[in-house]
């Protein structure tokens, strides 16, 4: 929706560094997200992947390193003025609102869009209710919407946390696994939405998912991370043929050797 | 100053140091395994007093060895006394919310508060003192008490032994493994039951310990609880929950503070104690050596249905009772007219206090403070300003407000039982305020006679009824508003929260001030209704009586605070004329709330309804 240079990406990362005390969990880790595109971050557990989220979206700020949205640099900014600036982001657990019907969970994160979070005098119920069942109705939640979150299945938390990451009309989308836990079938609808919804909408996504087919198949670059840094980056077929990337993958290492197998 | 008189004031500071220490990391090294915040933990600290009151009189210790005796010996008691409850209490709290584990505590607080002058009689006790243990000595022209450097010493040997305990045993490991995680230690087979009682204990002895202690120093007595918990709370806030490092580091600050600040400020000392907490909250909101909260964690009542729109049977019955009430000064003498007023004003705070607590999933032990601050606000107002009743009852929920805007600022930092542990310190900081600033306040003997010649019961009994009605519509309102909705997206989820844009302490805050503003008016209608003002309105008493109104009632709609205040406060009334061991019965009711009806009458009736709808 809002036109993009073609020269600057969406979102940049350079040389990103995250520590746990200790611990480099992300350690100069580069990367750009284009609008309409999508990218992929893979690598074993612990790689810091999640930890790269946290750091983009605000939830874990940086030590080092700078994430530029549209060439303005977002990093160590709270995470609601980085929503606020266009980026919406799913969780790997879960973070929904048990006590709050699915619409509800929609709702309030469109009243907080549209600044109207501090209105004691209105009435949440009917506020932006439309726009939510629409929301709904995309991820195909209809049915449920008047369902407390509480006692939803996993998967449809999962479908649930895209539609709330789609409130505030997204520039850039942030997916911590969104699938997991999901059926196969589902997965792969779930994530063709968000191919057809960024490619419509010019939404840039940055995603980590545990299933290789999606990845290979829908990401438009893919990221290699291996114990929080950057190991290739390149296109499907580049990464494929990427020997180290083989090397991880197919075990050679023993402590990887399992970390890649598909969820049951 | 001299230099001498100055280093007196410095050993006197450490003196103090070292029984905020021992106080404090009893209370740190329990939280950090147990995750509970022991409320009876200054109960406790004064039963150490007055156990080494009775032993050091019993055995007539007159030379300093029988004496410390005395004092260890009254320190194992009171380690064995936490045993005990933790044994029959505790062991059942530690999976439970934690507004349940600091009521429970707090309630064991009322009952050694009770018990202890069932025993011991009412009096101020003075311990014998041992002739060796008594004197001074000189220091650059200053008279040092010697007992104080004993202290100092005492509190240096406890630091150095558990020092050694944690970081060369066996038990020392599995205590730092449990601060970290305690169920990975329970998976590794270490009995986790054990570990608590053994945790518990020592925590409990240190307490004790330093209660006996401190018989050298004053009398044992019985508000020495309160206070004794109020500092260990200013300490562990300062130092961070669970650090022995910081327990010590702040100890020692706030012990030197009020040493030379009695001496440079006195009227001072204890904003000065509020201005450093402020200071390292703003900068640090874990507390100097404390570790952050992780913002994950879920909210307790997470099984609570969703919000729906008021009920028609319920709509009914508030125009029925409002109706009722309308009619009610036909029927009702003037006494029983000012049983409703009074009634009506505990709905009110109830009210007040449900909103935090409820939809802000917020646990606050200073609730109180703004109730105070309310009756206060219009007492001050017709005693100095000379105001009208209709002005000074404006006034009182603009300063409640005031009040809310600076405390909620600092508060709202934390979350969880730092936030239970701070506003009930700002509180107390306020109560005290009030008690000692004699001139203004009256201290203890209150400001009275307020009533306005020209106020009719009949006219303040129709205002206070338009006002309660007014305040429950608001209060039962907002969670149904765009605010209370973002309200609950803090409390259940703050990670949420922040991901969709909501600022979690600007929302936190928002709902504080409005919450307090209505404390406010129902502490200024009750300045009225009494025709007087006490430091009681302050009281923690009052924060834990409004807390348990909203349990009894319920927490998860605006009914549950209107009957529980209804009913507790009649229940007070009824109890009072057969007895004034208002304290025990309170403490079983609470912990029969926390064991055997967690969600309050309201609650109970409506999960039974929806149990049988969805049949």
């Amino acid at each position: 929706m809002t036109p993009q240079h073609p020269t600057a990406p969406l979102l940049q990362v350079r040389d990103l560094l995250v520590r746990y005390g200790e611990t480099l969990a992300v350690n100069g880790v580069s990367l750009d997200v284009e609008a309409g595109k999508l990218i992929a971050i893979i690598g074993p557990n612990g790689a810091g992947k999640s930890t790269c989220f946290n750091a983009i979206s605000g939830q874990r700020p940086p030590n080092a390193g700078e994430v530029l949205l549209d060439g303005k640099s977002i990093s160590g900014l709270l995470p609601e003025t980085i929503f606020s600036l266009g980026v919406g982001r799913t969780f790997q657990v879960t973070a929904t609102v048990p006590t709050m019907t699915v619409r509800e969970n929609v709702q309030v994160a469109l009243i907080s869009y549209h600044r109207r979070t501090f209105s004691p005098w209105v009435s949440a119920r009917r506020l932006y209710r439309e726009e939510a069942d629409r929301l709904l109705e995309l991820i195909g939640m209809t049915g449920q919407r008047d369902r407390a979150c509480g006692v939803l299945a996993y998967g449809d938390l999962k479908r649930l946390e895209l539609a709330i990451a789609l409130a505030n009309a997204p520039r850039l989308l942030l997916m911590d696994e969104p699938t997991a836990g999901m059926a196969p079938a589902e997965r792969n609808e779930l994530m063709a939405l968000v191919a057809r919804l960024a490619a419509d909408r010019g939404i840039g996504v940055l995603f980590t998912e545990h299933d290789i087919d999606i990845v290979f198949s829908l990401a438009h670059r893919i990221v290699v991370m291996n114990r929080g840094q950057l190991l290739a980056t390149g296109t499907p077929d580049v990464i494929r043929a990427d020997p180290r990337v083989q090397e991880i993958y197919l075990g050679r290492d023993d402590h990887t050797g399992s970390a890649e197998k598909q969820p049951s | 100053m001299s230099l001498g008189l100055f280093l007196a004031q410095a050993l006197t500071g450490l003196a103090s140091a070292a029984t905020l220490f021992l106080v404090s990391v009893g209370l740190s090294l329990v939280f950090g395994i147990t995750r509970v915040v022991n409320f009876a933990h200054g109960a406790f600290f004064m039963v150490g007093a007055y156990v080494g009151y009775t032993l050091t009189n019993y055995f007539a210790a007159s030379d300093a060895l029988s004496y410390w005796l005395c004092v260890v010996a009254a320190a194992v008691i009171v380690g064995a006394i936490g045993m005990a409850v933790e044994l029959l209490l505790m062991r059942r709290m530690y999976k439970v919310p934690e507004l349940f584990q600091l009521l429970a505590t707090f309630a064991v607080s009322l009952l050694i508060d009770d018990i202890l002058p069932i025993i011991f009689g009412p009096e101020d006790l003075l311990a014998p003192r041992v002739r060796s243990l008594r004197g001074g000595i000189d220091l650059f022209g200053a008279r040092m008490p010697v007992y104080d450097l004993y202290m100092i010493a005492a509190a240096a040997i406890v630091l150095l032994l558990l020092y050694i305990a944690i970081t060369r045993t066996r038990w020392g490991v599995l205590i730092r493994a449990a601060t970290q995680d305690r169920d990975m230690v329970g998976a590794l087979g270490v009995n986790q039951a054990w570990l608590f009682t053994g945790v518990f204990t020592l925590g409990v002895f240190l307490a004790g310990l330093a209660g006996a202690l401190q018989l050298g120093r004053t009398s044992a007595n019985l508000g020495m609880g309160t206070s004794a918990i109020t500092e260990a709370f200013v300490v562990v806030v300062i130092g961070g929950m669970g650090s022995v490092t910081g327990a010590l580091v702040a100890a020692i600050l706030i012990g030197e503070l009020s040493a030379l600040g009695v001496a440079y400020f006195p009227q001072l000392n204890l904003v000065l104690m509020f201005l450093i907490m402020a200071a390292v909250l703003a900068v640090r909101p874990s507390g100097l050596f404390g570790k952050p909260e992780a913002l994950t964690r879920q909210h307790e009542f997470s099984d609570e249905p969703p919000l729906r729109a008021i009920s028609r049977p319920l709509a009914f019955a508030a125009i029925a009772l409002l109706a009722l009430l309308t009619i009610a000064p036909a029927v009702l003498g003037t006494y029983g007219l000012s049983v409703v007023v009074d009634v009506m004003i505990a709905i009110v705070f109830a009210g007040s206090l449900y909103l935090i607590l409820g939809p802000g999933g917020l646990v606050t032990f200073g609730h109180a403070c703004y109730f105070g601050v309310g009756a206060y606000a219009v007492a001050l107002g017709i005693r100095y300003a000379g105001l009208s009743f209709a002005s000074a009852l404006v006034l009182a929920p603009l300063a409640a407000s005031l009040f809310a805007l600076a405390f909620g600022w600092l508060s709202v930092r934390v979350s969880g039982v730092y936030f239970a542990m701070l506003t009930f310190a700002l509180a107390q900081i306020v109560w005290s305020v009030v008690f000692q600033w004699y001139d203004v306040t009256g201290g203890d003997n209150g400001l009275i006679g307020l009533w306005p010649t020209s106020l009719s019961p009949l006219v303040f009994y129709f205002v206070t009824l338009a006002l309660t009605a007014g305040s429950i519509a608001i209060l039962g309102w907002i969670p149904h508003s765009a605010l209370g909705y973002a309200l609950r997206v803090t409390r259940d989820s703050p990670a949420r929260a922040a991901a969709i844009g909501i600022d979690v302490r600007l929302v936190r805050l928002f709902a504080f001030v409005i919450a307090s503003l209505f404390a406010g008016l129902a502490g200024g209608l009750s300045a009225f209704a009494k025709g007087s003002v006490f430091p009681t309105a302050i009281s923690i008493g009052r924060s834990i009586d409004g807390l348990v109104m909203v349990l009894m009632g319920g927490v998860e709609s605006i009914a549950g605070p209107v009957v529980g205040a209804a009913m507790f406060y009649l229940m007070q009334t009824e109890i009072l004329r057969y007895t004034d061991r208002w304290r025990l019965v309170l403490g079983v009711l609470i912990i029969l709330i926390v064991l055997v009806f967690p969600k309050g009458v309201v609650g109970s009736i409506s999960q039974r309804l929806r149990g049988e709808e969805s049949r």
